[in-house]
């Protein structure tokens, strides 16, 4: 059983599901569904997303040796199933939150607070097929502790100081240095899972590309990839380029005012000017480009919805050209700073092995050694037709995590001109045939890998869906990256990371 | 080596802010009557000073990310005398965005309990409108009307930042 066993192989042992492409899923039974815990502490497989349905349960793998990706599904018709939270601590998280929404326990799993379900729903287990009354009061939820001598705990949230959203941060403090931080999330809990089924296809992905806002690009690429996928959609190879291109210039504008975002934290205000500045700069080229200035709504299922015009894609190279030397400039202003570099280096350090271990991805995995990126999936076009590298540092702290970001806006610089130069002519849109079937893809977002599965009715309506957000296995990563650190350092890290709340409070 | 700050520093002295560069006077928005009369209403109703507090009741950040751009030096929020603080206990407006989820809607309260008067709310966005395209959810109130008194919409999903301008600009005429 253990040993070098490829995730297909293993898998084999279930019975495959018709219909779900373009990877394969396998419906396991409860012998092989504790075979794959017990798999799943041996091997390196990464949990990429798990998530449920009325009577399901549902795991997404991805083998890195084989690149492999399948999902195995495993039928709970008592309502629950063995958790795989020990064997992979990343699914801790999202087996909480399957119990909230689905009513499916996780057998095993210590850790059984609720999760999104804060006891102000209208009714408890809303998605399962028999919801229950409402809870008599919110809960009140027992944070962990720490015991010792002058400990003080500071709350801090929902509504923080600044323009950002809302979660609750408990930190056990010694003096200034933080002994232990536990995240409180689920306040932007807006039930999208549940929005989904019923609508159509076009109404899904607009809804999909406002699971989180700022990553509107790569939520509705993955979804409408997903769409694509189940039914058998071929689009256009324009469409696929237009994606990448407006994909690029979303992490681009992201990048560079995180960039400046960080700086500011660190008391450096005129790197949140400078990048403010670019960024402003790439958002009106989207305004300008496709008709909005954060691109919500042009991927749609069956290709995109705005072409580019000749023009326009050469009022762009000539964007570029100016908006990478202010880029270099304000780089140069970086790198030339030691008291920013004081405050960034050795600062908040995510160790490698739980970056590893927590399957993350995005600058909070290239910055500590995992170089993990979506747009190296096989047949994720246009990427394989692109030079792209992947920068990837192994300090792990706030400077190596802004390092990742430079490098890779030089990056997407250097596609974006790749695009224009060899994006080929032709129809950017082809109408959605009405198939029925599942799908599955993945999209590279600024953050990291957004994954995005959907069941197609034969009538083109969605019935199931459910969107992945990469914070899901960053956030837990701050808590242990801020141990040790003085509490005034927290908005730094945390900007560093910048997880996203409403992508993983769904 | 002369340090690559003083070069950006020496550069805006020289060339002016990017405000000036990009917001030149004969916008064609007319942001800069937009600019003066909000200067004028602003003067008039708060001693040209306007506290803002911002509350993300369920948002898609998306909304943020806008308000973060009329910080920026080219809208440059506050050189109207808006600026926006870190406490509702200093606030004169609360910014509201989302359709507020049930999960935060006794936050939202709160906070709006905590505002000294006078005050006024300022839903942003299609979701704070009625929930936007998470209308009908379990888990939204749908509105941020439904849970604090609302003297003013801007629409949009996000509002740009010149509807962002232009809201506050209303709200200072309707509080007249
Ligand atoms: S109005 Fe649109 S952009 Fe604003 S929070 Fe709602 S969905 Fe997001």
């Amino acid at each position: 059983m253990m040993g070098n066993v490829t995730l297909l192989d293993f898998l084999s042992s279930g019975t495959p599901v018709e219909g779900h492409r373009p990877f394969p899923r396998f419906r396991l039974d409860i012998r092989a569904w504790r075979a794959l815990v017990g798999q799943l502490s041996a091997s390196d497989w990464t949990v990429m997303a798990l998530w449920g349905e009325a009577e399901e349960i549902h795991v997404a793998l991805c083998d890195d040796d084989t690149g492999d990706i399948a999902v195995a599904s495993h039928p709970c018709p008592e309502r629950w199933f063995v958790s795989l939270g020990r064997a992979r601590p990343g699914a801790i998280r999202l087996e909480r939150a399957v119990f909230d929404l689905w009513g499916l326990a996780p057998m095993g799993l210590e850790d059984r607070r609720p999760w999104l379900d804060h006891g102000r729903w209208p009714s408890r287990r809303p998605l399962s097929p028999q919801p229950q009354p409402p809870a008599d009061a919110p809960y009140v939820y027992d944070f962990l502790t720490a015991e010792g001598e002058g400990l003080h705990q500071i709350p801090v949230g929902p509504v923080h100081a600044g323009v950002i959203e809302p979660g609750h941060f408990r930190f056990h403090c010694q003096g200034e240095a933080v002994v232990r931080l536990e995240q409180r999330l689920g306040y932007l809990h807006k039930g999208i899972t549940g929005l989904l089924a019923g609508k159509t296809a076009e109404q899904a992905a607009r809804i999909a590309g406002r699971v989180s806002g700022d990553a509107t690009v790569a939520y509705a690429t993955a979804f409408s990839r997903a769409v694509e996928a189940a039914t058998g959609c071929e689009i256009p190879p324009r469409a696929h380029w237009l994606r990448a291109l407006m994909a690029e210039m979303e992490r681009i504008a992201n990048h560079v005012f995180d960039i400046g975002a960080v700086c500011n934290d660190a008391a450096f205000a005129i790197m949140l000017s400078h990048m403010g500045v670019l960024r402003e700069k790439m958002v009106r080229a989207n305004d300008a480009l496709f008709g909005h200035r954060l691109l919500m709504d042009r991927v749609v299922p069956g290709g995109v919805s705005r072409d580019l015009a000749d023009e326009g894609a050469e009022a762009l190279k000539y964007l570029l050209h100016g908006f990478s030397k202010d880029f270099e400039r304000a780089f140069k202003i970086y790198d030339n700073t030691p008291s920013l570099s004081d405050r960034t280096q050795g600062t908040g350090i995510a160790q490698s092995s739980l970056v590893h271990r927590y399957g993350a991805g995005g600058f909070v995995g290239r910055a500590s050694g995992r170089g993990h990126d979506a747009r190296r999936a096989p047949g994720y076009a246009p990427y394989d037709m692109l030079d792209l590298t992947i920068p990837v540092y192994s300090e792990g702290d706030v400077n190596a995590r802004l390092m990742v970001r430079f490098d890779e806006v030089r990056e997407s610089l250097g596609l974006i001109t790749q695009i224009l130069a060899d994006m080929p002519p032709g129809a950017y849109q082809v109408p959605l045939p009405q198939v029925a079937g599942e799908g599955m893809a993945v999209s590279e977002s600024f953050r990291g890998e957004v994954l995005a599965w959907v069941r197609m009715a034969e009538d083109g309506e969605v019935m199931a869906g459910h969107l992945h957000d990469p914070s899901w296995f960053q956030w837990p990563l701050l808590e242990a990256a801020i141990e040790g650190n003085i509490v005034a350092d927290f908005p730094l890290c945390n900007k560093s990371f910048n997880c996203s709340y409403t992508g993983v409070d769904l | 080596m002369i340090p690559p700050i003083s070069k950006v520093l020496f550069k805006h002295l020289v060339r002016g802010p990017h405000t000036m560069r990009n917001v030149p006077p004969p916008d064609p928005d007319g942001s800069e009557e937009l600019a003066r009369a909000l200067g004028e209403a602003v003067r008039q109703r708060l001693g040209r000073s306007l506290a803002i507090r911002e509350v993300d009741a369920g948002s898609c950040n998306a909304c943020e990310l806008e308000i973060h751009a009329v910080n920026n030096p080219i809208y440059d929020l506050e050189r109207f005398g808006i600026r926006f603080v870190a406490s509702p206990r200093h606030a004169d407006v609360l910014l509201v965005t989302g359709p507020v989820s049930t999960n935060m809607a006794e936050a939202l309260r709160r906070t709006y309990d905590a505002t000294p008067d006078p005050k006024w709310v300022v839903a942003m966005g299609d979701c704070g409108k009625d929930g936007g395209c998470f209308k009908g959810s379990y888990a939204v109130v749908g509105g941020v009307h439904e849970v604090v008194p609302v003297d003013l919409h801007i629409p949009g999903c996000p509002p740009s930042p010149k509807q962002i301008l232009a809201g506050l600009l209303a709200l200072l005429e309707t509080v007249s």
